[in-house]
């Protein structure tokens, strides 16, 4: 699971679905094509390859102008890093738990070095839902007074300092996650740290992560500092609420499997549509039209939550302000039945049947001058 | 969203087919717009890949970049592109009508009335979505500040001549287009999505093809299905049946279709410029190949964007759209004389007194908005009645009263019967619209019993003691009340950009003339 996707399960908590097939690493965009619902995912390969260039290009120079960018805009008066002054550690290891370990371990010794440190694609663990998932940041400095910073890289661009908000949203929440998963180190890093100079230096993650991206039309860098102190407590709380995925899975159907059982091609799908269907119905979603955006198993949910005639499928806010109805046909035959006009009690249903007659009223009468 | 818009959506689940949120056309459409479907090349800012642009929907003009990432194909798209837009933005410029307007003497200090020109119509330009609207305010901010040969020699790569000029027209229209009710710069999506109710939510909304099929599902299909298969259909070689509005374009068209299709101009490419023998063929060959499949994936966009226009044009007018339209033609005339008058394009970042300006002139507008569309359609208005902003009745009685003045006026008594239960507290002033279009206003004088209100008129029935023949209602009248202004005014003047105050960084630095251009690098793209 990456943090893009714990991002969206952490805007969506309540959907016990995602959460059990994220929680066992199940390929929703597989399950969606075998279920004949799959969305339109996927990346172009120009962005792809533009995204990687623009790393590259910003990442050449071993973090010197990623360090720069950083102290330029915090203008916290720090002394500026030194050419040749940014300590790039090998952070190679063999598989997640290894690299996650050597991550570890070269933030305690940058930490205590008290210089500037470029982390490259280093490793952190966050616990999700009682199973840990593998985090992969673009970067991480560690700052000589023993903070880091959380340094994310997008190739949107960034047009006379600012950039689409929706991407900037997205990207910081992404930020939250991985600042989120640093803290834990954090807290090791200063539990085992032996204070050496004999003065106590709290290790902190800092809550402005820098948002580096192309400037204008060019391929030259620009950065922003974002705060994401509003996402990391969202995320922090979205995550504590996520039902542990071992009581979903242990209200679920014996013998309940995602398995598509592939052929011996490994493309081929063999287990019967309807069976994965059931499967998957097993576990209760959220669905609402977010979804679309950030779940590859949304259009199946869609599908579900309209033949049930859910509210929700309308959006998100619909459901406010229906009271106790939940169904399009409930309200419908709500808004619609013919009563002498008496009150029922139920403001969302007496509201409801204004809105219908004043609805009808003005359809009833286009153009007529009905507010003279 | 309002209760009324739910239940609309939720008609349109029980139909299978779009329900009307409205009942005229609230917004100026053109009788001649201007069509702009764009295409962007993934991952790349304001790198376009090709365009349909037009006013004749069955000769769009197709615009391709065959290498995205290269400058100079770049610039000659653009320069075409302002080749097709420029002539059809001037042919509005010269036809005028003089309006009076009152300006401050330099000399006197007093404001004397003068003639100015006005602009009989405005182009307006459309394009299919939301994003297309914001791409074309990228366009804009990536042309104007250009430098050509011409202004710069030295410049290092210089725009062709009339790039930075169709720059400050793109710019002018993306920042109209944030005005609310303005139709110098429309989508789609927002047009139709202001009109029809779906049986999808907003955000699926933005996508046309699916709103489209809600609003004319064919035969025989409910629209969540005609919309399921707009949105994910694909045929047997992995292709969209109904490509993206745009500008961004599907990834599986880019990375089957379209990247091959590149690499085999840029090979083509490298031989003609290696000499090989036939190169020129294979060239135009994969030239040729290139706009097809561009044109493949804009033509079906073009086609529905017209499609909706139809539809549009088949709603009447609503009344006080062309009192809106005429302020976009003001700003239209606004940019032309700023253009004529050779002033420098618009700043990257406004000033702190235009920046206030044009949020209170948007405020302004946005009030104007929501008056107007309540009081040209009676559906926009069932919403403000439901909200208890405004009611609508019958008038049971009318009794004359007059004012405990030195010279009594007119103050009737009138009292509505409704079944609305309109949010009024204390003597809240009341307005509604009478027979001859005037503003009568009016303030709440109590309620006589439950659902019946009375209002003493207040103006609007002339100068004597007695109220003009016709300006007060008679028993059985029907009528509806407001609680809002019907012509809201903004706020204050704000002072000059010279006289800005510290708290906003003082007056603007002087020295500060004319934009740097943007940086550009060897090759500005990755």
């Amino acid at each position: 699971m990456d943090a893009r996707a714990l991002a969206a399960l952490a805007a969506n908590p309540g959907c016990r679905r995602r959460a059990l097939l994220d929680g066992a690493g199940v390929d929703k965009g597989a399950l969606a094509r075998a279920l004949g619902a799959s969305a339109n995912f996927g990346q172009s390969q120009f962005a792809h390859q533009r995204g990687n260039s623009f790393e590259a290009r910003v990442k050449a120079d071993r973090g010197e102008t990623l360090t720069r960018l950083l102290h330029e805009r915090l203008r916290d008066g720090s002394p500026a890093p030194e050419p040749g002054g940014v300590d790039t550690p090998d952070l190679t290891a063999v598989g997640p738990q290894g690299r996650t370990a050597r991550t570890a371990l070269a933030l305690r010794e940058a930490t205590a070095a008290g210089r500037w440190a470029l982390l490259d694609h280093p490793m952190v663990s966050l616990d999700v839902a009682g199973s840990p998932a593998f985090l992969e940041p673009d970067a991480v400095v560690v700052h000589p007074d023993g903070s880091w910073s959380v340094i994310e890289i997008k190739s949107f661009p960034m047009v006379d300092g600012s950039a689409d908000p929706a991407k900037v949203g997205a990207a910081a929440r992404q930020a939250a996650v991985y600042a989120l998963a640093l803290e834990r180190v954090a807290a090791r890093v200063g539990e085992l740290k032996p204070d050496s100079v004999g003065e106590a230096r709290a290790v902190r993650v800092r809550h402005q992560v820098l948002l580096v991206c192309p400037k204008d039309f060019s391929n030259l860098p620009t950065a922003e500092l974002v705060d994401v102190r509003k996402q990391l407590s969202v995320t922090r709380r979205q995550l504590a609420r996520l039902t542990r995925i071992e009581d979903i899975a242990a209200a679920l159907p014996e013998g309940t499997t995602f398995d598509l059982r592939l052929a011996d091609d490994g493309r081929t799908v063999t287990r019967p549509a309807e069976e994965l269907t059931a499967a998957v119905d097993a576990v209760d979603a959220a669905y609402a039209p977010e979804c679309l955006a950030a779940c590859e198993l949304a259009v199946h949910c869609r599908a579900r939550s309209r033949a049930t005639g859910a509210v929700e499928s309308l959006g998100r806010g619909v459901r406010g302000e229906l009271g106790g109805l939940t169904t399009v046909e409930s309200v419908l035959a709500a808004a619609l039945e013919r009563t002498g006009g008496e009150p029922t009690g139920d403001p969302a249903v007496d509201a409801l049947r204004r809105a219908a007659a004043l609805r009808a009223e003005a359809l009833a009468a286009p153009g007529a001058v009905a507010c003279r | 969203m309002s209760l009324i818009t739910t239940l609309a959506r939720m008609e349109a689940v029980r139909d299978g087919r779009a329900r009307p949120v409205a009942t005229v056309l609230h917004r100026h459409l053109s009788d001649r717009p201007l069509a702009f479907v764009p295409l962007t090349t993934a991952g790349e800012a304001g790198a376009p890949l090709g365009a349909l642009v037009g006013t004749d929907r069955d000769t769009p003009r197709l615009l391709v970049v065959p290498q995205p990432r290269n400058r100079d194909l770049r610039f000659a798209f653009l320069a075409d592109l302002a080749e097709e837009m420029l002539p059809y933005l001037d042919s509005y410029a010269d036809d005028v009508e003089l309006e009076e307007r009152k300006e401050t003497d330099p000399e006197t200090g007093k404001k004397v009335p003068v003639q100015v020109e006005l602009c009989a119509d405005a182009p307006q330009l459309l394009v299919p979505s939301a994003a297309g609207v914001a791409f074309v305010r990228l366009l804009g901010r990536s042309m104007r500040f250009r430098r050509t040969a011409d202004q710069d020699p030295d410049t290092p790569f210089p725009a062709p001549a009339r790039v930075p000029l169709l720059g400050r027209w793109l710019t002018h229209y993306g920042e109209r287009s944030r005005v609310p009710g303005s139709s110098l710069l429309l989508s789609l999506t927002e047009l139709l999505g202001r009109h029809w109710a779906t049986g999808q939510s907003n955000l699926e909304d933005q996508h046309l093809g699916s709103l489209l099929a809600w609003i004319d599902p064919p035969e025989g299909f409910p629209g969540a299905e005609a919309a399921l298969r707009a949105e994910s259909a694909r045929d047997a070689d992995g292709q969209l049946l109904c490509p993206p509005a745009g500008p961004a374009t599907d990834p599986a068209f880019d990375n089957k279709l379209l990247a091959p299709a590149i690499a085999r101009y840029d090979a083509a490419r490298a031989e003609v410029l290696g000499g090989v023998a036939g190169g020129e063929a294979r060239l135009r060959l994969a030239e040729n190949e290139l706009r097809e499949l561009i044109a493949s994936q804009l033509r079906p966009t073009w086609d529905a964007l017209w499609h909706g226009v139809d539809r549009l044009r088949g709603l009447p007018r609503g009344e006080r759209v062309a009192e809106r339209w005429k302020r976009d033609r003001w700003s239209f005339t606004g940019h032309r004389d700023r253009v004529r008058a050779g002033e420098p394009p618009q700043p990257k970042r406004d000033d702190a007194v235009t920046a206030a300006q044009k949020l209170s002139a948007r405020e302004t507008a946005q009030a104007q908005l929501e008056a107007q569309e309540a009081l040209d359609d009676p559906l926009v208005m069932a919403g403000r009645r439901l909200a208890g902003e405004a009611f609508a009745g019958e008038v049971t009685e009318v009794e004359m009263a007059w004012s405990e003045a030195k010279v009594p006026r007119p103050r009737p008594l009138v009292t509505v019967r409704t079944e609305d239960r309109p949010h009024l507290e204390g003597e809240v002033k009341l307005y509604r619209v009478m027979a001859d279009g005037r503003t009568q206003t009016g303030e709440f004088a109590g309620a006589q019993a439950p659902g019946a209100l009375v209002v003493r008129l207040t103006g609007g029935m002339g100068r004597g003691k007695t109220p003009e023949p016709g300006s007060v209602p008679e028993p059985g009248d029907r009528m509806c009340w407001t609680l809002f202004e019907h012509a809201p005014r903004g706020g204050p003047e704000l002072p000059d950009a010279e006289s800005t105050p510290w708290t906003h960084g003082g007056p603007p630095d002087a020295v500060a003339l004319g934009p740097d251009p943007d940086p550009v690098t060897e090759e500005d793209y990755l």
